[in-house]
């Protein structure tokens, strides 16, 4: 008898945590209004996140695109089929590594830091201060960081993806010598569009929402103190990168399928 | 006769299965200067934030302007804060925005005027508060006193026909806190404003109050103008008042004794 009740408040937490992150999503969706000053906001806070995450995009993008092009050359060269080491990368890119890779760099550059900063404007009473001058501290400060993510998460997986052929092309063109011509067009008439390239968008687009949620949800919740921001940003990164392989496989799934 | 602002009917509030208060009443005229005092930790924030419904009683109930608090839904609660300057205890500035920004806000949120008169609303009240000068400076760039005084600039821009301020002198320098004392005082007088004040230093609430209630001990345990409290004889005001150690009210949370702690 006692050995149950322990089990069923070890559960009540979890459970706990959930609802009130769907009820906190919804509060998010619903306190958006189309306002010039909120527009203004979310524009602000997209350069903020864009800028903060740019660079690591690219260059992690870069060698990305080098290292499984390196790896597909060796493999495929056994079969002497190195033409397809741009079907390779592009397929890989697109339907796999683009989004989630970006995901999760950008929940540990972009992610960790809204959370802190939400977290710290709770711990000073900021938030609470916006609340008592009659300020919905989520209208202000949680739906601009919110929207600016899912808005970044998709463009950045675009640069990403881009620099990572790049990346790809400096390898196999200018290090192996493959031929432009063949790389190129192995690429194009292996990817479709709906198949792959929309694979890619709907990917960033859903792990968009579930990294920078999963950000303003730690901050805003976050105990009041140092520690309790330090274990929200660490959350953030453990969280996120969980959800978004789960994620990964429940679309990739459903979108073969169909 | 003067109506009441503020209504406090026989309220208690816990935290879990501590009591904080127990069974208060109080009331605040409108008008007046109210000084809340008692020793630290006794629930005097507490009674701030279940005026401003962040906080919501056990049992009783809160009125201000004849509305009851308690049960107030968020979008009457944001309306009626409106009227009301919340002066927090740790000032509670916006970090990402300047000294004028942040006494711009409620303007700029609740007000569609135009950027000039913007303007001239906040640098008349930062000149009120002496800071005229520091429009410019981030708050991680003032000092306490200062972001104290800005905050309250901020909480009292657009005029409110309450203040509520959380200790307003702590930690400022002896010309800062009489500059402050007189503005309290100055607009209560020149705009009927009511204004609540939470602190523990008996001279200022000497100085500054109408009337005051001491809290100590969950209750309140007594009540009366300046010079009533001066001349009452119950040990628990005399006690405070005159910043006697020994006497009913406790400097200690509670605890075990000490020696049994000590001693495992
Ligand atoms: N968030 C909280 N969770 C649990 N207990 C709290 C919380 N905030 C305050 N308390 C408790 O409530 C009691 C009253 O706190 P309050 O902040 O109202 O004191 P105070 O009178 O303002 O003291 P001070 O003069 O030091 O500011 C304290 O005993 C404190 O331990
Ligand atoms: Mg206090």
């Amino acid at each position: 008898m006692p050995a149950k009740k322990t089990k069923l408040i070890t559960l009540r937490k979890p459970v706990q945590i959930v609802g009130r992150g769907i009820l906190f999503f919804i509060q998010v969706l619903t306190s958006f209004r189309p306002s010039l000053k909120q527009l203004k906001a979310i524009l602000s806070q997209v350069y903020f996140i864009g800028t903060r995450s740019l660079v690591i995009i690219m260059v992690c993008g870069f060698f990305v695109g080098m290292v499984l092009t390196l790896q597909s050359y060796l493999e495929l060269s056994k079969f002497g089929a190195t033409d397809s080491v741009g079907t390779v990368l592009a397929l890989s890119l697109f339907r796999e590594l683009g989004p989630v890779l970006t995901a999760l760099l950008f929940s540990g550059r972009a992610g960790t830091s809204i959370a802190a900063e939400i977290g710290l404007m709770k711990a000073t009473e900021q938030l609470s201060a916006m609340e008592l001058m009659a300020i919905d501290p989520v209208q202000r400060v949680v739906v601009p960081r919110f929207f600016a993510g899912v808005i970044c998460v998709p463009l950045l997986t675009a640069l990403f993806n881009l620099t990572a052929i790049a990346g790809g092309v400096a390898y196999a063109v200018y290090i192996m010598g493959v031929d432009s011509g063949i790389f190129w067009s192995n690429m194009l008439s292996s990817v479709e569009f709906q198949r792959d390239f929309m694979m890619s968008f709907w990917k960033s687009l859903v792990f968009g929402i579930v990294a920078t949620f999963i950000a303003v949800f730690s901050g805003y919740f976050t105990t009041p103190t140092g520690d309790g921001i330090g274990r929200a940003t660490t959350q953030t990164v453990v969280v996120t990168a969980v959800l978004v392989l789960i994620f990964d496989f429940i679309i990739t799934a459903l979108m073969s399928w169909t | 006769m003067k109506k009441n602002l503020i209504q406090l009917n026989n309220l208690s509030f816990n935290r879990g299965d501590k009591v904080i208060l127990e069974n208060v009443s109080l009331t605040v005229k409108q008008g007046s200067v109210v000084a809340i005092m008692g020793p630290s930790g006794v629930g005097k924030t507490t009674i701030l934030k279940l005026i401003t419904g962040q906080l919501r009683p056990d049992s009783g109930n809160v009125e201000v302007a004849g509305k009851c608090v308690s049960s107030m839904n968020h979008k009457n609660l944001y309306k009626l804060r409106r009227n009301i300057g919340v002066l927090l205890q740790n000032g509670a500035l916006f970090t990402d925005l300047d000294v004028f920004e942040n006494v711009a806000v409620p303007v700029r949120e609740h007000s569609n005027l135009p950027e000039v008169l913007v303007r001239r609303l906040v640098l008349l009240k930062l000149q009120s508060v002496g800071l005229r000068g520091a429009v410019e400076l981030m708050p991680s760039e003032l000092s306490g006193g200062m972001a104290r005084r800005v905050a309250l600039a901020r909480a009292a821009v657009l005029d409110p026909a309450l203040m509520l301020y959380d200790e307003p002198l702590a930690g400022l320098d002896p010309i800062g806190a009489s500059t402050i004392i007189r503005l309290i005082r100055d607009t209560n007088e020149a705009m009927e404003m009511t204004s609540v004040v939470i602190t523990h230093s008996v001279e200022d609430m000497m100085q500054l109050a109408d009337y005051a209630y001491i809290i100590a001990n969950k209750k309140i345990v007594g009540h009366g103008t300046p010079d009533e409290l001066r001349q009452n004889t119950d040990p628990q005001i005399t006690q405070f008042l005159n910043g006697e150690i020994d006497g009913p009210v406790p400097f200690h949370y509670p605890a075990d004794e000490l020696t049994q702690d000590l001693l495992g």
